[in-house]
């Protein structure tokens, strides 16, 4: 089965999720192929991480200012002939994946398999449905597989070791439906949410946006970790919704995660139950973080966080 | 102007599914059942397009079972204007639901389709994406806010890296995220006037398209669980604890 896998990119490099996206297509048992759609040097450069990548066979690089901001109506346009030479396509389930993915499969007509956690068979695949309390198991007999791919399920391909070619591929460019504005990134010298190794989060019992940061802050600091928040911390406007976990914001698998104040609403624990180790500290002790937190506390947060921050 | 608004009859969101035993689904069976609710936020946004004068009809649709019907009755009590119920007692893929839309969108010439960015049973978030590519439409998903500007809409989406804003020339395809707005609740006056308000039944054949599901569903089971650790008593063995990790040196 020869793959097509949708680069997820930024800066010049290739994200995490493509990487654990390039193990997904691997699994599927035949050549892989990255497509990096982009604009100038920065898709040339994520063109040349790609070829390094163990297990990619070729690197096909749609250079054109229609691709630079990934619009789905011009990048689904360009994957679409894409498609006669390949029998599946995989996308990170990332909000760029989740944009154009399933534009593709529309445009195939084929059902697209989304947010898939493991893969079973050449055509069989397990996906979370009912915010993650249940697991269906799924075959797809379309005649082109179009996925997309849960990062935190898949190991990272080695990003190095590869030596694929790069090839020039052309699209139809500007659809003209769309246009680019502008975006607000929040930047952050943290490493990503999605991929970092030790990810602390904050829930409402933090109050108020000055109380998040000053209780949360520290202590990411000190483990070099990514913050997070529990959407309702995130509605109550402690910080911004990119940093949202949970079935409907992002879903995270650290080696770490702290869970301060946050009670573990069903929806929060999609998001971040399969994290190696889950940490929790919560002033009730009957909260249901508990009953998948490795190591709990029970304890006020505003006095044991600094004094934890204080003493690590 | 138009807008379209599909809805779709989901589990109640504070109702924990469980999975049948023989691995065959989760049991719906007397569970109570509600609009998604993502399709609830596209609906109020809809309701405030017209509010501000910038649409004169709301057309509410479901491709569902008969029961839908409730579900289209609540967007109405909400604001909308008349209804359209696509019945079947089949499970309907988003692909299949995204043809039906189709044919809705083309009857109805509608200016806006807004629709929630997912459904909450089964997660695929497709429709909305896979309606904008049959009717060759451009598509803003995950969005937070929705600006109409002469014969384009302006479209902030909630993406990884924060918001991102873009413009599309309608009409165009809208996915309701969850901080586009706060639903209102239907006031009892509004809820019995929207007994009044029509709903056009039809059926999936009636617009020509195969429902048959494309996908198999092989089985359905509980995810992994995860036993609960240990407590610590104090912050001090909480540290001892995080330093085994090998978390901080």
């Amino acid at each position: 089965m020869k793959a097509l896998v949708l680069a997820e990119h930024g800066g010049g490099a290739l994200k995490d999720s493509t990487l654990s996206t390039i193990t997904a297509a691997t699994q599927l048992g035949g050549d892989v192929t990255v497509l990096v759609a982009g604009s100038g040097a920065e898709a040339q450069q994520a063109a040349d991480a790609a070829a390094q990548v163990a297990g990619v066979a070729r690197v096909l690089l749609a250079d054109d200012a229609a691709y630079g901001q990934m619009l789905a109506e011009n990048v689904a346009a360009l994957i679409v002939p894409l498609m006669d030479s390949h029998d599946a396509l995989l996308c990170p389930a990332t909000s760029n994946g989740k944009n154009i993915a399933p534009r593709v499969a529309a445009l195939l007509d084929v059902m697209q398999v989304s947010d898939v956690l493991s893969i079973e068979g050449e055509r069989t695949f397990t996906r979370p449905i009912y915010a993650g309390n249940a697991i269906a198991t799924v075959e797809s007999a379309e005649a082109k597989l179009v996925l997309t791919v849960r990062g935190t399920s898949f190991a990272k391909a080695e990003a190095a070791g590869g030596s694929a070619p790069v090839e020039p591929v052309g699209g139809s460019g500007d659809a003209g439906l769309s246009r680019f504005v502008g975006c607000e990134d929040s930047a952050s010298d943290r490493p990503e949410l999605t991929s970092a190794g030790v990810v602390v989060s904050g829930g409402r019992a933090l109050k108020d946006a000055e109380t998040f940061e000053a209780i949360i802050t520290p202590l990411a600091d000190k483990l070099h970790a990514a913050i997070g928040a529990s959407r309702a911390a995130v509605d109550a406007g402690y910080i911004g919704n990119d940093h949202q976990v949970g079935q409907t914001g992002k879903i995270v698998a650290p080696e770490v995660y702290i869970a301060v104040g946050i009670s573990g609403a069903i929806q929060h624990l999609a998001g971040m139950k399969d994290s190696k180790i889950i940490i929790a500290i919560n002033k009730d002790p009957d909260a249901p973080i508990f009953q998948v937190a490795d190591v709990g506390l029970v304890a006020d947060i505003f006095e044991a966080v600094p004094e934890l921050t204080s003493k690590l | 102007m138009k807008i379209l608004v599909p809805v779709k009859r989901v589990i109640d969101y504070n109702v924990r599914p469980r999975v049948k035993a023989d691995g065959s689904g989760v049991d719906l069976a007397n569970v109570k059942m509600s609009m998604n609710p993502f399709d609830e936020i596209a609906v109020e946004q809809a309701v405030r397009l017209k509010e501000a004068g910038q649409a004169e009809e709301i057309v509410v649709v479901s491709v569902g079972p008969a029961k839908a019907a409730d579900t289209l009755r609540s967007a109405m009590a909400m604001g909308a204007d008349r209804a359209v119920l696509v019945q079947t007692e089949e499970t309907v893929e988003p692909l299949a639901v995204a043809k039906i839309l189709k044919a809705v969108f083309e009857a109805e010439q509608p200016g806006l389709v807004i629709l929630g960015k997912q459904a909450i049973d089964d997660d695929c978030n497709q429709t909305g994406q896979m309606l904008a590519a049959l009717t060759g439409r451009p598509q803003g998903t995950f969005a937070s806010k929705v600006e109409i500007a002469g014969d384009s809409v302006n479209v902030t989406r909630e993406v990884d890296g924060g918001l991102e804003t873009i413009a599309l020339t309608m009409p165009a395809i809208v996915t309701a995220d969850l901080r586009l707005n706060e639903p209102r609740y239907a006031s009892l006056p509004n809820i019995m006037k929207a007994k009044k308000k029509p709903i056009d039944t039809k059926t999936p054949e009636d617009f020509g398209v195969d429902v048959t599901p494309r996908l198999k569903v092989l089985k359905v089971s509980e995810p992994a669980g995860r036993a609960a650790g240990v407590l610590v008593g104090s912050v001090d063995e909480l540290v001892a604890k995080i330093k085994d990790m090998g978390v901080v040196a």
